[in-house]
């Protein structure tokens, strides 16, 4: 039969010498190679305490942002929900009355907002679909909750804090 | 009059009857070789000539006159002869021209997709992204128009039409007394009545399906949803007025919207009234015939809700029980609540409409 790779290798079944029949020099060999890495820098880190650096491609939890004035500004285009290849977005959209105007940027804002975390698998095609600028994916892990209901995020939870009123 | 004469678009011949447009003979074709129209509607007479969109080149006259037409004509207004040629997109010059038509109508044309309603559905959308550069050389302030409102059932966008006139021909030709109209001239000129009346003639309503842009919208579905996430079913239901034959935009049994249905072209089959139109939100006002045939290139085909087989749920009858749910949806998700019903506003939804 032609050989697909030249990759075979013939198992060897000679009986072992009396060298490799001690087994000492083999578990001493083994032996350094842990002491060795005693001295070694460790590959893990310590967390929480201590964190690594996200990568800038990194996709996490979504934001909702806001503009310089603290302005919502997703108006509810509903392009997110339609990349979505999880289905994990929903929205329903209002009109914006006259004195909201220091609320929503656009004439029409997103009045309920939600993204179902447990569906969703973090591609980054909404902040990608977004004409607005709205939605980005941060550098934070969804957190581990222990019911599935707190996994259903709404627009309060994703919004980031209005930079107006903490000053 | 029977006799047919021949006419070849694109190296394709046809025959068609003396007086047809180049526009109509293109559509009798179909396909590629038909020239966008913006301003045309076959359905409106006197419509065509105003938006440029459709112009073609005619590289032979006709069998008696084969020189070339030195400019470029626009094919809706442009009746054929028999022996012509027509180069559509098989000419460049017709698609460098049709480029520099699509920017100079989208100079003025505010980038509100993501807050228009017509998006997913707008003429000036598709013809953009077919025809049209992805940026603008303009370097000025777009021209605003003051905000008007022309009545209970129609949004006026003043900033975002294109003067197509197709809304004064639909009023002129359907209603009994037009109520608005083009007011002013050159940047000034405006879709607007005179002074201050709302549009509420019977029949007015289709002045919303006719406009190729998202300057004149249903203001009872305003906001309320975007067309991609409606499910368009054809409906009819018996209409004193009108015909009854309407196409309703659902969601659940919710109706959303009701329109005309249209065609491939995207012009209305049968002009239908404004009681079907506004007043008839329910679903059991309707007979339902099923979904309408979307084009699968359309971004409303996006739910694939044509010839959709119900997948059967197997789950009960091989573990002898129903499945426990974990979690209904509906108990966590403030939206879609029942107690809310969007359809059954009369205008867009506001902050206080969610709260209760």
């Amino acid at each position: 039969m032609q050989e697909l790779t030249n990759k075979r290798v013939a198992v060897d079944r000679k009986p072992m010498t009396f060298m490799e029949r001690l087994y000492i020099p083999t578990i001493i060999k083994g032996l350094f190679i842990t002491v060795g890495h005693i001295f070694k820098k460790p590959a893990t880190i310590s967390y929480p305490e201590q964190q690594r650096p996200f990568s800038p491609v990194f996709r996490g939890l979504h934001i909702l942002n806001r503009d310089e004035q603290g302005r919502e500004k997703c108006t509810a285009c509903g392009l997110c929900a339609l990349s979505c290849p999880a289905e994990a977005i929903t929205m329903e959209a209002a009109e914006r009355t006259k004195g909201e105007e220091h609320l929503y940027k656009e004439e029409k804002y997103a009045a309920k907002y939600e993204i179902n975390m447990l569906r969703c698998i973090f591609c980054g095609l909404c902040e990608e679909a977004c004409p607005k600028d709205a939605i980005y994916l941060s550098e934070t892990v969804a957190q581990a909750n222990y019911t599935r209901k707190s996994f259903i995020y709404n627009k309060e939870d994703l919004l980031i804090p209005n930079p107006n009123e903490t000053h | 009059m029977s006799e047919q004469i021949k006419v070849t678009i694109d190296n394709i011949t046809v025959a068609v009857a003396p007086g047809t447009t180049i526009l109509q003979a293109a559509r009798q074709i179909g396909g590629e070789v038909t020239p966008p129209a913006m301003c045309y509607y076959s359905k409106l007479e006197g419509s065509g000539g105003k938006c440029r969109t459709c112009l073609v080149e005619v590289s032979k006259g006709s069998e008696k006159d084969p020189r070339p037409m030195p400019k470029l004509v626009a094919s809706c207004r442009t009746p054929v002869s028999d022996g012509m040629e027509v180069k559509n997109i098989t000419s460049p010059k017709v698609l460098d021209a049709r480029a520099g038509i699509v920017e100079m109508l989208l100079i003025n044309h505010p980038l509100d997709c993501p807050v228009c309603d017509q998006a997913g559905e707008c003429h000036l959308q598709d013809l953009s992204y077919e025809h049209g550069a992805s940026s603008t050389r303009y370097e000025f302030d777009r021209r605003t128009f003051e905000k008007e409102d022309i009545g209970p059932y129609i949004q006026l966008h003043m900033n975002r039409c294109i003067l197509c006139y197709r809304c004064v021909y639909t009023a002129d030709q359907l209603t009994g007394k037009r109520e608005h109209g083009v007011l002013d001239r050159g940047d000034h000129a405006a879709i607007s009545t005179c002074i201050g009346k709302a549009l509420d003639n019977d029949f007015i309503g289709n002045v919303i399906d006719v406009c190729p842009v998202g300057a004149l919208t249903d203001k009872t579905f305003r906001f309320k949803n975007r067309v991609w996430f409606t499910k368009p079913v054809d409906a009819h239901r018996d209409c004193p007025t009108c015909s009854g034959k309407t196409r309703l935009w659902m969601r659940g049994d919710e109706v959303y919207r009701v329109t005309a249905r249209k065609d491939k072209w995207g012009e209305v089959e049968e002009w239908i009234c404004n009681t079907c139109r506004f007043d008839k939100k329910q679903a059991s006002d309707w007979t339902i015939e099923g979904p309408s045939k979307i084009d699968r290139h359309s971004v409303i085909a996006q739910g694939h809700y044509e010839g959709v087989l119900k997948p059967q749920n197997f789950l009960p009858e091989v573990i002898g029980r129903n499945p426990k749910l974990l979690m209904n949806i509906h108990d966590v998700s403030g939206v879609n609540k029942n107690d809310i019903e969007l359809s059954k506003l009369n205008g867009p939804a506001h902050a206080a409409d969610f709260e209760q």
